[in-house]
């Protein structure tokens, strides 16, 4: 008989960078201000170029699958869907730019043995921060490769203690028309809101982003902390988190709410069930002219795949 | 130019330019364009199709971001809502003929329905060879699946006809009624094309809406004015039947 053992982090090395960065991981938590009382107001700018250099660098020599392939910073930081900030493409990076996000809190609720209000700091300090290259794909059928910086949501997670009946995380932006302009017309039902089932939210992918080519979040990303979940459509990452509630029920999430029959709870990237307004059978990364086949689950089948076994994925779109 | 010259013939003395003797017209003053002013105008209306094939072509084969980071999306937007634009403008001319009485707009008429038809050409020459590929499958799924399609596709194909019988020869050939009949369409046209843009768009529908008041504008315009036409005419027959029984 055949035992397979599950690793503890089934993730190739080729997607974490390599260890040397996290050397830098001090140096990037002190500027931004994480670590230490020092929220001097420079730490909202990024780490300094060099510093970003070296982790670009090292992430290249790592020679991964995806890092060639990486979306230029540009893109990553000017094309956003972020409707809190305006429904057009560049709307978040114009808008975004005088959002304060010091100081932050998230609270932390529902099912949960230790229901707390972290300030940013507090929540992101006991993790190990690490560059994860992602597979991003919108919706919208266009795609990106981004590096991010944060740490696993399982560990989190583990951390605040869900109890036996939670079955489901929900998380919540920040509701703040004052500094979100786009929150002022009810495009959708704010503030915005997603959830995971808590398997989903536990598996090794899914993670807390603060940071995206080695610098901080900028504000147009979900500043100052997000969800990545690459193996869903985009708009399964709830960004400027500012509360993470364990449910019994499934919540239910703003698209979701707005279009039922356009966006479902689960949104997996697959290119076989189609928006009913375009194909999702293929995509076009950012960058390039021609499109390309959209793998099922993002390319990541075989660490999530077994997560909806049995389960009728046109149904549950 | 043919009334013109009726109102003022007579009463000009031979060599005196007709600006000088010409009573004032009672109405709106007609104004002469310069000859220059067409030509000024289609090349205005040219420029957006100008810049988008030099931006898309910039963008697609050097580092530029003129039209963002997903210039075929976008440049097909563009395109398309510059088609949206002009046939709208194109049906506001016979409005606008009628409250400035300037008879010599009608000209634009024929210029901005052209130019609009040739916006959604490139508009739909951008989704079939770059967004969709050339992909005649894909083609024909969107059209019959998926309804913003059908209808934007309808548009475009009414069209068609109407520009091939822009001509003059083309109003002779017809007779004027049955062309005008024909040239009905672009109202058709013009509704399907503003639905086409709002069922396009994901969530935020207030820029389409914005397309679809100016449409509802116009062609409430044209209910109005037909409906006071024939209460006119109403008016004169029960008139001509109160003067004949008197």
């Amino acid at each position: 008989m055949l035992i397979r053992t599950t690793p503890e982090h089934p993730i190739p090395s080729s997607e974490i960078t390599p260890e040397g960065v996290y050397q830098n991981r001090r140096e990037f938590l002190r500027e931004a201000g994480i670590l230490g009382a020092g929220l001097a107001a420079s730490s909202l700018i990024a780490c300094a170029p060099g510093e970003a250099a070296v982790l670009r660098q090292q992430s290249t020599l790592n020679g991964a699958e995806l890092k060639p392939e990486l979306t230029p910073e540009v893109d990553v930081t000017s094309y956003n869907n972020f409707y809190e900030f305006g429904t057009g493409k560049d709307d978040p990076k114009a808008n975004a730019q005088r959002f304060r996000t010091k100081p932050w809190s998230i609270k932390v609720e529902g099912l949960v043995s230790k229901p707390a209000t972290y300030n940013l700091e507090d929540f992101i300090k006991p993790h190990k921060l690490e560059e994860r290259i992602y597979r991003h794909r919108c919706v919208e059928a266009w795609s990106m490769v981004v590096p991010w910086l944060g740490f696993p949501m399982a560990d989190l997670i583990r951390r605040v203690e869900p109890l036996g009946s939670a079955k489901y995380v929900e998380f919540n932006t920040l509701l703040d028309p004052q500094q979100m302009p786009g929150q002022r017309f009810p495009v959708l039902d704010w503030p915005y809101t997603e959830g995971l089932r808590l398997d989903e939210a536990m598996n090794p992918l899914a993670m807390f982003a603060v940071g995206v080519y080695g610098k901080m979040l900028p504000n147009q990303n979900g500043a100052p902390l997000r969800q990545v979940v690459p193996w869903k459509y985009g708009f399964k990452g709830c960004k400027s988190i500012v509360t993470m509630r364990f449910t019994e029920k499934q919540p239910s999430t703003a698209w979701q709410v707005a279009a039922p029959d356009e966006y479902g709870f689960f949104a997996n990237v697959n290119p076989e069930v189609d928006h009913p307004r375009w194909s999702q059978a293929r995509e076009r990364r950012i960058g390039e002219i021609r499109r390309r086949p959209t793998l099922m689950f993002n390319g990541y089948a075989d660490r999530v795949a077994s997560l909806y076994s049995g389960m009728d994925l046109k149904r549950n779109y | 130019m043919g009334e013109v010259a009726r109102e003022t013939g007579s009463r000009v003395p031979r060599g005196v330019p007709s600006t000088v003797a010409a009573p004032r017209a009672t109405r709106a003053a007609r104004l002469s364009p310069p000859g220059w002013l067409h030509p000024l105008v289609i090349v205005l209306a040219l420029i957006p199709f100008a810049w988008a094939v030099f931006a898309l072509g910039s963008d697609l084969f050097g580092d530029t971001r003129h039209f963002g980071s997903e210039p075929i999306k976008e440049s097909e937007h563009f395109t398309g809502k510059w088609a949206l634009r002009f046939l709208l403008l194109t049906l506001a001319i016979t409005p606008a003929i009628r409250i400035t009485q300037q008879g010599w707009l009608i000209k634009y008429r024929r210029t901005f329905g052209l130019i609009a038809f040739l916006y959604a050409c490139v508009h739909l020459s951008i989704y079939f060879g770059l967004d969709i590929e050339l992909m005649w499958d894909l083609l024909v799924e969107d059209v019959l699946d998926r309804t913003y399609i059908t209808l934007g596709m309808t548009a475009l194909l009414l069209l068609i006809p109407l520009a091939l019988t822009s001509t003059k020869a083309s109003i002779r050939r017809l007779g004027s009624k049955r062309w005008n009949a024909l040239h009905r369409l672009i109202y058709v046209s013009a509704v399907l094309g503003c639905i086409h843009f709002y069922m396009a768009v994901k969530r935020d529908v207030r820029e389409p809406l914005v397309y679809i008041t100016i449409l509802a504008m116009l062609l409430g315009y044209r209910m109005v004015a037909e409906r006071r036409k024939s209460r006119a005419a109403r008016a004169r027959v029960t008139l001509d039947q109160g003067q004949s029984t008197a």
